[in-house]
């Protein structure tokens, strides 16, 4: 190993010379650790394993809705699927795995021995897992004293006032909001930890405008992660005060406001969607160049459009609310706020559009899902755009095709390009490439699950089958869309499972993977794989955007063109 | 590429970054203050949509002798800072004492004016919409306060104890940041709460 210093390697033969460390010892060194990269690894653990249980609610929800007037789970068991599926898809899938990642990927990126804050990542970290595992206790602990109800059944935004005393009694609702308010705060000590990790800790030479945009974009992230969070966060010590206090801030009853928790929950709701999709988009900005063997396309402009999503996103959410009846006024402002926050989207689209054009395009697996990202994510802002309309919005509003529409975003742009990151960063965190032999079972399978289920579930929505029943009449004309709708989903569940077998398989037989399995440009190639926990043995020194680029082929360097 | 990368660096370029400390700091007040906001919003929203009384103008009084306290620790945290780096240890430890005397009194204040709220005019956060939307507002940045004023005072106990010195400036001052924002939470309740709102 080139890097290693006599000091490093004795170092790294301090931890080798003994014999194996016993199973105590390593849990130990786990649980106790401040590394970011195994806490990054923790929290990706952590999501994988309940998105196989929220994928598991949902594959219940599915059956029961295959064949009309089906009796396999009860309306009360279907309240809590799909407010658990809802939730744990949100807050305990979504975030701590884009927080893995970037926990993982933004030292190495810039160049940096950890965190700013290790201890507080950490403590970031268990205490988001703690708040979801709080919330799958409701099922154990949320009968309380009135012996009815087990997990909360309140839907994931919980509107008022089916959250309030009378109409859910019991602890369920207890549960839930405790667990938001945990993961929030370590959601905001995470996000305080990657910008103060990145403001602070950049190799010399690693300029704002040399930073990789993934580093970009989990920036603005987090900068949106505080603004958002904290209206949950507030939100949620007003239910519990309601709840506890006997406060009234949501009780129609002594003049309180429905709407308000409405607005309260979407102030942050809206602004979370990007915090999930800005993170598939940083993917994409750091996979889409290295196999199409380009620089990325406009990288001033991808920054300006991330910064002006950014912006835009917290003045869009109440298109979530236009059949309340907020009046004409608002109506029109949100309208028009949606609509203009597809522009720097398209920017984006176009970059990549032009990243790949003319690019010799290697197709791995880890491409194939993003490039399925690229189609897909147009056809989900495309809908978006149709739903931002108000009058179109009455007529489909809390319909199916509101559901469409937002997995079309979820799974179809985030989870395409997260398995994009998992087949790309595989080989650096675990030093074994994953199977693509497999990974191409998992992609054609899951591609041709997700389209059955999705592109189907759209005209279910127009035929008028609102969102969130649990049984239909079978003369509605629904009943065949249903089933393909559901065995779609038996598909994805297929590739799922082909997919954790590929990363646990991979693991122990996987072909050594190097440091730099990609030929890529950014600086965690540059050590080895995995990084050793100091991550680099010398400060590395760049002077432009593709710092191994300039490695590789001196005699070209990037910096050559850069100001 | 199986081998390692070596990567280039030249130590002697000069390269100085923000420190993380203030930078972590400000990124708590931002997220804060969103919190806070969103409680402002409620407090608006909800004022005169009592059900029943007591209202705002009846009860409330202008603490204008426990806010110029709360005001002015804001001026002697800071001078408890620039003491620190300064070097002056003494001089730091009597305005850290001072900032802490002033702030308890505040908290005292709050105290004075919650009991009087409670016992004499009946006003409690099950009472009405005014009573939900002002105890969790003045409460929220009460307990800002009181995590405030004990880590001050923990400041204030090093310093006593003379284990702190001008390394320790950079760390004062993140916590003095901490201090001028809920100062600056509690100018905004004011003017909210005791001025337009009553």
């Amino acid at each position: 190993m080139a890097t290693q210093t006599p000091t490093t390697a004795a170092l790294d033969q301090a931890r080798s010379r003994g014999q194996r460390p016993l199973w105590l010892e390593t849990v130990h060194e786990w649980v106790t650790t401040v590394d970011h990269k195994r806490i990054g690894l923790m929290y990706i653990g952590y999501a994988l394993f309940f998105l196989i249980v929220a994928g598991f609610e949902a594959l219940l929800m599915r059956i029961q809705l295959a064949i009309p007037n089906n009796t396999f789970v009860s309306p009360q068991t279907f309240n809590r699927l799909f407010t658990m599926h809802g939730t744990t898809m949100v807050f305990f899938v979504g975030m701590p795995i884009l927080f893995g990642f970037g926990n993982y990927l933004i030292p190495l990126m810039i160049g940096a021995r950890d965190m700013a804050f290790p201890r507080l990542n950490a403590f970031s970290f268990w205490i988001s897992a703690f708040g979801g595992l709080l919330l799958y206790f409701s099922y154990l602990g949320g009968d309380g004293l009135y012996g009815m109800g087990s997990a909360p059944d309140v839907g994931w935004f919980a509107y008022a006032p089916l959250t309030a005393r009378v109409f859910s009694p019991g602890h369920s609702t207890d549960y839930w909001t405790l667990s938001l308010l945990l993961t929030g705060i370590g959601t905001i000590g995470t996000a305080l930890n990657i910008v103060a990790t990145t403001i602070c800790l950049r190799c010399p030479g690693m300029k704002l405008n040399r930073m990789p945009l993934l580093v970009w974009i989990y920036l603005v992230t987090s900068l949106l992660a505080f603004v958002a969070i904290g209206p949950l966060t507030a939100a949620q010590i007003m239910l519990m005060l309601d709840r506890y206090a006997g406060a009234h801030f949501f009780d129609t009853q002594a003049g309180g406001s429905a709407v308000l928790w409405m607005h309260f929950f979407w102030i942050f709701g809206h602004p979370e969607v990007y915090i999930l999709v800005l993170p598939a988009f940083a993917f994409a900005n750091e996979i889409i160049p290295v196999f199409s063997r380009k620089a990325i396309f406009g990288y001033p402009a991808m920054v300006a459009a991330t910064v002006g999503i950014g912006f835009i996103s917290l003045s869009v959410w109440a298109h979530h609310m236009f059949t309340v009846g907020m009046g004409a006024w608002a109506n029109t402002f949100f309208t028009f706020a949606t609509m203009i926050i597809s522009v720097p989207t398209g920017i984006k689209i176009f970059n990549w559009l032009a990243t790949l054009w003319g690019g010799r395009i290697h197709f791995t697996v880890s491409m194939m899902f993003a490039v399925g990202f690229l189609f897909q994510f147009l056809i989900a802002g495309l809908t978006g755009i149709m739903l931002s309309v108000a009058p179109f919005d009455w007529q489909l509003g809390s319909s199916y095709f509101v559901v469409a529409h937002f997995h079309y975003v979820l799974v179809g742009a985030i989870l395409f390009m997260l398995f994009s990151a998992f087949y790309y960063w595989y080989p650096k965190m675990t030093g074994r490439m994953l199977s693509e032999k497999l990974g191409k079972w998992h992609f054609w399978l899951f591609l041709i699950g997700f389209h059955l289920t999705f592109d189907l579930m759209h005209i279910p929505g127009m035929l008028g089958m609102p969102r969130r029943i649990y049984t239909y009449e079978a003369d509605r004309g629904w009943a065949i869309l249903n089933m393909l709708v559901s065995s779609g989903a038996v598909f994805q569940s297929i590739a799922s499972l082909l997919f954790v077998w590929n990363l646990v398989h991979s693991y122990f037989k996987g072909a050594i993977a190097g440091s730099d399995p990609w030929d890529a440009w950014t600086l965690e190639w540059s050590t080895t794989s995995p990084p050793p926990p100091y991550n680099f043995a010398v400060i590395p020194t760049v002077s432009s955007r593709r710092p191994l680029w300039d490695l590789k082929h001196p005699e070209d360097a990037d910096s050559n063109y850069e100001m | 590429m199986s081998t390692t990368a070596v990567m280039p660096h030249s130590p002697d370029e000069s390269w100085t970054l923000p420190s993380r400390g203030i930078v972590g700091m400000v990124c708590l007040i931002v997220a804060e203050s969103a919190i806070f906001i969103i409680f402002v919003v409620a407090y608006v929203f909800y004022l005169g949509k009592s059900l029943s009384g007591p209202t705002p103008g009846e009860v409330l009084h202008l603490p204008i002798f426990t806010s110029i306290c709360l005001f002015s620790s804001s001026f002697t945290v800071h001078r408890a800072v620039t003491s620190l780096e300064h070097s002056r240890r003494s001089a730091c430890t009597v305005w850290l004492a001072l900032t802490v005397l002033l702030g308890g009194i505040f908290l005292c204040g709050t105290g004075i004016e919650w009991h009087e709220l409670i016992y004499i005019d009946g006003l409690t956060i099950k009472t009405n919409l005014f009573g939900t939307t002002f105890y969790s507002l003045v409460g929220l940045h009460a307990s800002h306060v009181l995590i405030g004023l004990i880590m001050l005072s923990l400041a204030l106990l090093f310093s006593l104890r003379g284990k702190m010195n001008s390394r320790h400036g950079e760390r004062l001052e993140v916590l003095s940041l901490y201090w001028h924002f809920v100062d600056a939470v509690w100018a905004v309740v004011f003017l909210v709460v005791y001025v337009f709102g009553k």
